[in-house]
């Protein structure tokens, strides 16, 4: 079969669609065994016994591994409590966690044995319902933030015009198709290699080093593809580590690969939030006053806070803002920063006040949102790196039609649909972090580069290998971009949309000395400064050059400006006046990210964020029964992500215009502002259909009939 | 490892003769229900007799009734073209569920037969009386948005989650069984059970037996139908509230309405009183309403799911609106 790429395509695509990529659970380590979990299946208190007679003599099974019998774990026995010690008390922090590891010599009979594991329990009260617990004074809060206060606190109560607004998010589950899981394979040399799922192998190395004590050089991580993370796959979870300990006490290769209702309990979430927002206003629409108080849910066994509450404290032009973010631990397993992350969560909650600000004062919120955009960043008192979202307005607007939006909600129907149309934005830290990259330029035409980079999806290789391509004038077809193996040089993990700015001005450094020294080798042997590397490189008798080059973490100007990168999303929704369904019948939306390095990838990491974000808006729920503290809906039938069917017609518009304070390639990330804003902009729309105010995501049909 | 026995037969005798012999054993068709309960730990047949080779495909048409096989698979049925032109109420339904994937695997006999999608029943730490009789019912008191809203029991709150039975039940199908001594045949309707105090049997099939065919007699109801289905997602998610709506319409006047629910009861949920009302009337929005408002008589929310006793109502009159402008 023949393909047909061009130079924009995903570097590894053909290997992706030809089996040939291969993920973790894909590898073929010889002698390997099999291992599966035993999970609580209560929500709080003592393991009392593990019987594990039946399950040891079932055929085939090596071992069953508890906080009874596990191996010497040194890095246990110093720390404190945090994060989670996988087999180490009998405490019972939540429902699912994992409290055994059986090995077999095949999957089904380790999974067979696994049932035969009888855990008996001392059970003791819980709580995991946060809804409850938010008005509950008897519930623990902690702060998650330093409170945050510019001019009058509350200012928004003696505003002209004044709102005041709840807003609830349930739990959200990242669940990429790939399950999780690790292969470990320990040495009796005290080596451990792991072929992992991880969106950082640097990561993932330091913590398994860390854990059992043992020099990094000694860990091996490999994760080569991955197949989705959204955010996951940013920490090691206690599950990798129950599978390194059980091969160590076996002296075997093992494999642990969860089960999809595992996957919503091991492996974190999108913590369940509450959010009050106050806004103050004058009568010609001019923000006094923002008040933003955030709850989010927590873990007793670990803690986990994130940026719900930033973008209110600069997105729009305002003297007053004050905000406030609390955690609330309950017994669950701890959530972990999902696509977008608390600033998804907190765009939810603001741009649904703003959308609702506008409304009363009878505004178009796209013209409410241009008279309060600000100069400057308040909060750093600086100017933002670069900001084209005035623009971005425009060109959104224009292409979804919003002239054809009338500011009176309900007022377009076609038969028994209700049509409406809706904005929000989405902001996110343009960040850029510290990497390594080798590159090795050959006299064969060819460049190789290295680093421990990762790519769960969005196409890193494919990002750098177009950098490279574009600054030493070399055919992508002749780049080779090598990530996801620990003993390449170092480079952060793959979160908060960074990989390109960080890794690329890497890429970007090396490719920049690679050509320095060809012009030297080039002088050295008479030849022009601008000779085709090759041939410099053969009158130097050299068969290959290699540099390796740290970037700085940032351009000496940068401290003088804020980097953030924006978005703004138009949807158009149908709401069926008898039933309530909603369906998003057009979207675009508009990136704001700098030069786009990588056309089509880029594009799909918008489409991406969009998909999710009718997830998020419309359908995404993970429900817990607080009677037993188990999730309910833990499968792919009952835990609804959208499918195609749910999905019109997406455009994606980028301003493309570099902003070169941020790195050298003037690109800004992208991975979260796809998402954040989007779920607002669909409530906002489901409003201007019908005048009805959803505040509780997902907005399901019942939902929009009852309101 | 839970072992289980797996035999084949092409013959619908001997296939009778090894359900008979043993308790225990289960036919599996498409299994795609059955293969997950297994899973799950919901079910564990020591002995698997696979029907899919029985010659219980045919779709044909005889003497003014359509006969189905019980083995005919989902989208076979649904791309049928005596379906497409006669029964297009059972073909809109039949699309309405699952995924494409599925729907090439599941039979109609399977269909039948598939349990409720109720979470506490999937759960075997959670209470059921479904699944294990007299270990309650997680769903009262529990999560029960999905769940009856007609014919529930205090034992059992849980509903049928099919579509394809919801336009069978309304298309008056009868369903044909084989045991050892020959075959009965009985009215759809009949078929599935409300739960009651036994809310582990589902329908009325005896141990032993097996659904050999659907008989569906021809009718005028090609014209005016619908099938809606309410979800939560557009596609492969189970019915919120489904209505299966037919009127034969002549003069303006409704000679015949066929109504029926799913999504609602622990069986497919034929509207009769409703369906009775709308006879001899004109096909207005007037009367749709009124029907509905009869439709509704003795529905009964459990908390989570109290949204369906107006979803419902108002699914009615979506459906039959439609189905009154196909014309
Ligand atoms: C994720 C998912 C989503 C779904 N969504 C929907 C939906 O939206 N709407 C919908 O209607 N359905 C839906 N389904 C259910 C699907 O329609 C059923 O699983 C399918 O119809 C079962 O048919 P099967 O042939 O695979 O049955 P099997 O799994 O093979 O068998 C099911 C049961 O029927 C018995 N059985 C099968 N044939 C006969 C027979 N001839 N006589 C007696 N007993 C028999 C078996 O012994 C078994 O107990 C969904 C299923 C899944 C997994």
């Amino acid at each position: 079969m023949e393909f047909f790429v061009d130079e924009n395509d995903r570097v590894d695509g053909i290997a992706k669609v030809t089996g040939k990529a291969k993920f973790f659970a894909e590898y073929e380590v010889p002698g390997l065994t099999y291992g599966v979990l035993v999970t609580s299946t209560v929500t709080k208190g003592k393991i009392t016994a593990i019987d594990s007679k039946a399950a040891s003599n079932a055929p085939g099974v090596l071992a069953v591994v508890s906080h009874l019998n596990k191996p010497s774990v040194a890095g246990y026995e110093q720390e404190g409590g945090s994060p989670m010690k996988i087999f180490y008390t009998d405490q019972i922090f939540y429902n699912g966690q994992p409290l055994a590891i059986v090995v077999a010599d095949t999957f089904e009979r380790a999974t067979y044995a696994a049932t035969l594991v009888q855990v008996s329990y001392a059970k003791e009260d819980f709580n995991t319902d946060f809804e409850k617990s938010i008005s509950d004074s008897t519930v623990k809060k902690l702060q998650g933030q330093t409170p945050y206060k510019r001019g009058i606190e509350d200012a928004y109560k003696t505003a002209e015009v004044q709102l005041e607004q709840k807003y609830h998010l349930p739990v959200e589950t990242h669940n990429p198709m790939e399950l999780h899981g690790i292969i470990a394979d320990w040495r009796p040399n005290d080596q451990v290699t792991v072929y992992a799922k991880t969106q950082g192998v640097k990561a993932t190395q330091n913590t398994i080093a860390n854990v059992f004590k043992i020099p990094v050089d000694k860990v091996q991580v490999n994760s080569e593809f991955v197949g989705g993370a959204f955010g996951m796959a940013l920490r090691t979870w206690p599950l990798e580590i129950a599978t390194i300990i059980a091969s160590k006490h076996l002296a075997k290769p093992v494999k642990l690969v969860i089960t999809r209702d595992q996957m919503f309990t091991m492996v974190g979430n999108r913590p369940a939030s509450y959010q009050k927002i106050g806004i103050g206003a004058t009568k010609d629409g001019k923000l006094t006053g923002i008040t933003h108080t955030a709850f989010g849910q927590s873990a007793t066994y670990e803690n986990f806070t994130e940026g719900v509450v930033n973008m209110s404290k600069f997105m729009y032009q305002c003297e007053n803002v004050n905000t406030n973010y609390y955690v609330i631990p309950l017994d669950m397993g701890v959530p972990i920063w999902m696509r977008g992350p608390g600033e998804a969560t907190g765009a939810f909650a603001l741009e649904s006040a703003i959308d609702e600000m506008a409304h009363a004062l009878d505004m178009d919120p796209l013209e409410f949102r241009i008279k309060n955009d600000p100069e400057i960043d308040q909060v750093q008192k600086r100017p933002f790196s670069s900001k084209y979202i005035k623009e971005a307005y425009k060109l959104g607007a224009d292409k979804i039609g919003w002239n054809e939006r009338k500011n009176k909600p309900g007022s377009i129907v076609d038969g028994a649909w209700q049509i409406g149309y809706g904005v929000s934005v989405g902001v996110f830290g343009a960040g850029r972090g510290r990497a390594t990259v080798k590159g090795i330029l050959k006299a064969d035409g060819s460049l190789v580069l290295q680093s421990a980079a990762s790519d769960i999806g969005p196409g890193t290789g494919t990002g750098m290998t177009l950098i490279a391509s574009k600054l030493m004038n070399i055919p992508v077809g002749k780049i080779t971009f090598e990530l996801g193996d620990s003993s390449l040089p170092p480079a952060p993990s793959q979160g908060g949309s960074a990989t390109l700015s960080t890794v690329g001005s890497a890429v970007n450094d090396v490719c920049v000395a690679l050509k320095a020294t060809i012009v030297e080798l080039a002088a050295n042997a008479n030849m022009d400064a601008t000779a085709n590397f090759v041939d410099v490189l053969k009158k130097n008798n050299l068969a290959m050059i290699e540099k390796t080059i740290q970037s700085s973490q940032n351009n000496p100007e940068a401290k003088n400006y804020s980097m953030y990168s924006f978005s703004i999303h138009f949807v158009q929704v149908r709401v069926h006046q008898l039933t309530g369904v909603v369906k998003v019948s057009k979207i675009v939306s508009v990136g704001d990210a700098g030069t786009i390095v990588s056309p089509k990838t880029a594009r799909s990491q918008m489409v991406g964020g969009a998909v999710g974000g009718i997830g998020m808006a419309l359908t995404e729920e993970a429900l817990l029964d607080h009677r037993y503290g188990r999730y309910i809906n833990n499968n792919f039938a009952d835990y609804h992500v959208p499918v195609h069917a749910d999905v019109p017609e997406i455009d994606v518009i980028f301003i493309n215009k570099p902003d070169l304070i941020v790195n050298p390639m003037g690109a800004k990330g992208m991975g979260e502002i796809a998402l954040i804003g989007f779920s607002a902009a669909v409530a906002n729309a489901v409003f201007n259909a019908t005048g009805k105010r959803i505040r509780t995501l997902p907005i399901t049909p019942d939902k929009v009939l009852e309101a | 490892m839970i072992n289980f026995q797996y035999v084949r037969t092409s013959v619908v005798k001997t296939a009778l003769g090894l359900i008979g012999k043993d308790p225990k054993a289960s036919f599996i068709a498409g299994g795609t229900n059955l293969i997950d309960l297994m899973k799950r730990g919901v079910t564990a047949p020591d002995k698997l007799i696979d029907i899919n080779y029985l010659p219980l495909k045919k779709i044909e048409e005889i003497d003014h009734v359509l006969h189905v096989g019980a083995l005919a698979s989902n989208s076979e049925l649904a791309e049928n073209m005596i379906v497409k032109d006669k029964f297009p109420l059972l073909m809109l339904a039949l699309q309405a569920g699952a995924s494409a994937q599925l729907r090439n695997m599941a039979t109609v006999g399977g269909n039948m037969m598939q349990r409720t999608r109720c979470a506490y029943f999937y759960d075997t730490t959670m209470p059921c009386n479904k699944r294990a009789p007299g270990s309650g019912c997680g769903a009262i008191g529990g999560y029960n948005r999905m769940h009856a809203i007609f014919g529930a029991s205090e034992a059992c709150i849980a509903v049928h989650p099919s579509d394809m039975c919801v336009a069978l039940v309304a298309l008056d199908a009868k369903v044909v069984i084989a045991h050892t001594k020959g075959e009965r045949k009985i009215n759809f309707i009949d078929f599935h059970r409300l739960a009651g105090n036994t809310p582990e049997k589902d329908n009325n099939l005896q141990k032993g037996e097996l659904i050999v065919r659907l008989e569906i007699p021809l009718n005028n109801l090609n014209k005016n139908f619908h099938y809606l289905k309410v979800r939560d997602r557009s596609s492969y998610a189970f019915a919120l509230v489904s209505v299966a709506a037919a009127l034969d319409i002549q003069n303006n006047i409704i000679h015949t309405a066929r109504l029926a629910m799913g999504g609602v009861a622990h069986k497919p949920w034929r509207l009769i009183a409703a369906e009775n009302f709308l006879k001899g009337k004109n096909p207005t929005v007037a009367n749709f309403e009124e029907a509905a408002k009869i439709a509704m008589n003795g529905a009964k929310g459990f908390g989570e799911n109290d949204f369906k006793l107006k979803m419902a109502p108002n699914s009615i009159i979506e459906a039959l609106t439609v189905a009154k402008a196909k014309s």
